[in-house]
């Protein structure tokens, strides 16, 4: 027993959950305005977030993933990846996602049961979020190979959760990057909870990091709610794969402070004392502590901040509830690119579905 | 022009695409120096380099997840899985992502893939070798489904296959890819998908067919002709989308159907078929439609398989059946 104890997974952690700084920054997290900048986005995320839970409990989206806790990683990923690198996300990444440029409108869009919140208007070579889960880390080795065969400078990143390093396609996907040494960076959100499977029961491992050693990949822990940590391993890891040194995982240590979606009770399965201790992890917070103390922003900013995002979702909100739905014909019409002639009749029959129901 | 058969005529057409259009690739099991257990894919690695025809880990979920990946990059991906017995684990992949990433991004994002198998019995192959299960394929939304049934629409329906800009699933029946020859012309002329080949024409009855069975049915013709019994052969070749215009057109003329295949029975394409004749054909069936087709057992180990397999006699008593009703 314990032979397997020197895996020696490295974890960083810079700023700490009081909001202490334990390390020496970069000079992009160095930099005032880039931490602002995080902390702008996360709260437009989390502004948004409870804007869309308030929606479906109104009846006006469907079902939704909260992204609430973990809005650090996401953040700090948009600030590490280049605009024309490839994003492959799961469904509680609209953190990277609006810093990517994708619109709020878009992505209520897409939960409200429309086919078009996923054309995205930027970062147009970015995977829709997947669904059927680790599906999508294959799909990002073989968009990595595309990168790599084309000669291009660009990065692809796939974002997991910790239920998906259960799978098969994830030691797939990390075995074949490791063989071909490509360019692609795995991000775990370990947020503890895949639906109601809590960490422990999800495997034996130590860490999840380490199941990419078996791939012969490098892989590092990180304080998933400090976003100065996780930018500067990602972006050490991004820009290191951008250059030719292959394949990363980090694993971003996180906690999903939300049910799993608005269709889910959490408290079936784990107690409401235990996620109120998880607050004081919050990586907003503790950003906002480090801010203040440095006396980077004032609170009459933080305010400006605060409307600011509140007013910027309003006016999404409004143009997601102001898009009319699409002619029940539209299902027919990106089945392929020319709909096949057998397939003509079941369209108009829709058709007329249609104008029977106007 | 060359005479090759429909392992050789694989090859040809992969060679052409791989030659002409450099965002073709092929990735697959034992396909590079080994030239693929089949040989389809035998010394393109050499000309093409490593790069483009790529040996992959032994990982078929691994192998269609890249193809999406590689597709949405406009790369187009022809993937070989060594057997379509192993195939099944691509179905997540092929439903949940290759199939539906046109429709689910309106067209912002496509996969123009094919995936290859060998598929069908009747070599004495080991278990999972030898089953035809292209109607699970078949009942997938926004797929294509061909099988070729010679050299010529090998190479021509390969060729379209991988210029398709949807996902194809191009299954290769083992049974006879080294059964018959024919000359092809090599310069890279498509053959139309979505429509059924007539390759033989008759008035009595429509035989139709699809994969290595249609050349039971054509013996099962030539039967037919000694008794003065003209038989119209369709060789489906696109099992999904179905060309039904054509089988209905041939129908309507011989009032007469017998389809054979040799998927078991129950949801077999025949099925669909048999329906779509029910639904528009009624008035003009002269004889209710029968179908040949291996039974809805498990495909059984190769001393038994002959029993499986459709053979011309059955589709002669079949056809017999359909010409004695009323």
């Amino acid at each position: 027993m314990g032979v397997y104890d020197n895996l020696n997974i490295p974890y960083s952690q810079y700023l700490d959950h009081h909001g202490q700084l334990h390390e020496t920054c970069s000079d992009y997290t160095s930099d005032a305005k880039n931490l602002i900048n995080f902390y702008k986005i996360m709260l437009r995320t989390r502004v948004f977030d409870q804007k869309a839970i308030n929606l479906q409990r109104t009846g006006k989206l469907g079902t939704y993933a909260s992204s609430l806790g973990q809005e650090a990683i996401g953040v700090a990923l948009g600030a590490a990846m280049h605009a024309n690198d490839v994003l492959a996300p799961t469904y509680r990444d609209y953190a990277v996602q609006l810093s990517r440029g994708i619109k709020m409108s878009d992505l209520l869009l897409y939960w409200g049961g429309d086919e078009r919140g996923m054309d995205y208007e930027f970062s147009r070579e970015d995977l829709p979020i997947c669904v059927p889960i680790a599906t999508h880390t294959c799909h990002a080795v073989g968009i990595a190979y595309a990168m790599k065969l084309r000669k291009q400078p660009r990065v692809m990143v796939c974002i997991i959760g910790d239920g998906a390093t259960s799978k098969g396609d994830f030691y797939e996907a990390l075995n074949a990057a490791g063989v071909w040494q490509l360019p692609v960076i795995f991000i775990i959100n370990n947020n503890q909870w895949a639906i109601s499977l809590p960490r422990d029961k999800q495997s034996a491992t130590k860490t999840l990091a380490q199941k990419a050693v078996a791939a012969e990949i490098y892989a590092e822990q990180v304080d998933g709610n400090d976003v100065i940590a996780c930018y500067e391993r990602m972006h050490e890891f991004i820009e290191r794969a951008r250059t030719g040194g292959g394949p990363c995982l980090l694993e971003a240590i996180s906690y999903r402070l939300s049910d799993h979606t608005t269709a889910d009770d959490a408290q079936r399965y784990r107690s409401p004392a235990d996620v109120e201790a998880q607050w004081q992890f919050d990586p907003i917070s503790r950003l906002k502590t480090y801010l203040l103390e440095n006396q980077f922003i004032d609170a009459e900013a933080l305010d400006a901040l605060q409307k600011q995002a509140e007013q910027e979702v309003e006016e999404q909100v409004k143009i997601y509830l102001n898009t009319a739905t699409q002619p029940p014909e539209a299902m027919f019409d990106y089945l392929y690119e020319t709909l096949p002639e057998a397939l003509q009749s079941q369209r108009d029959e829709v058709m007329r579905k249609g104008k029977k129901h106007e | 022009m060359s005479e090759t058969n429909l392992v050789e005529a694989v090859n040809k057409a992969l060679a052409w695409e791989l030659d002409h259009d450099k965002d073709v690739v092929l990735l697959g099991e034992d396909i590079g120096l080994n030239g693929g257990v089949f040989r389809a894919t035998d010394g393109l690695q050499s000309k093409f380099g490593e790069q483009r025809v790529i040996d992959t880990p032994l990982a078929e979920t691994l192998i269609v997840g890249m193809a999406v990946g590689l597709a949405s990059q406009g790369i187009r991906a022809v993937v070989e899985i060594q057997f379509m017995g192993f195939i099944y684990s691509t179905i997540d992949n092929m439903i949940s992502h290759a199939t539906r990433m046109r429709n689910r991004t309106r067209g912002r994002l496509t996969c123009p893939m094919v995936l290859r198998a060998p598929y069908g019995g009747g070599i004495h192959a080991p278990e999972h070798h030898s089953e035809s299960t292209e109607a699970i394929f078949a009942h997938m939304p926004g797929i294509r489904v061909v099988i070729p049934s010679s050299p010529l629409r090998a190479y021509g329906l390969l060729l379209a296959s991988i210029r398709d800009p949807d996902p194809v699933v191009f299954l290769e029946p083992k049974r006879i890819y080294r059964l018959q020859k024919e000359s092809i012309e090599e310069a890279g002329v498509a053959l139309p998908l979505d429509v059924c080949f007539t390759l033989r024409e008759g008035d009595d009855i429509t035989l139709v067919s699809w994969g290595a069975m249609v050349h039971e049915t054509l013996q099962a013709a030539e039967k037919l002709a000694e008794q003065n019994i003209s038989a119209e052969v369709i060789d489906v070749a696109t099992i999904k989308p179905l060309d039904m215009k054509t089988i209905l057109a041939s129908v309507e003329k011989t009032g007469r159907c017998v389809i054979v295949h040799e998927a078991a029975r129950t949801c077999g394409v025949g099925s669909e078929i048999a329906a779509q004749l029910a639904e528009f054909g009624l008035t003009f069936l002269l004889a209710p439609v029968q179908r040949v087709s291996g039974y809805d057992t498990i495909m059984p180990l190769y001393r038994l398989e002959n029993y499986y397999m459709p053979s011309v006699e059955q589709i002669l008593s079949a056809a017999n059946a359909a010409l004695e009703y009323a």
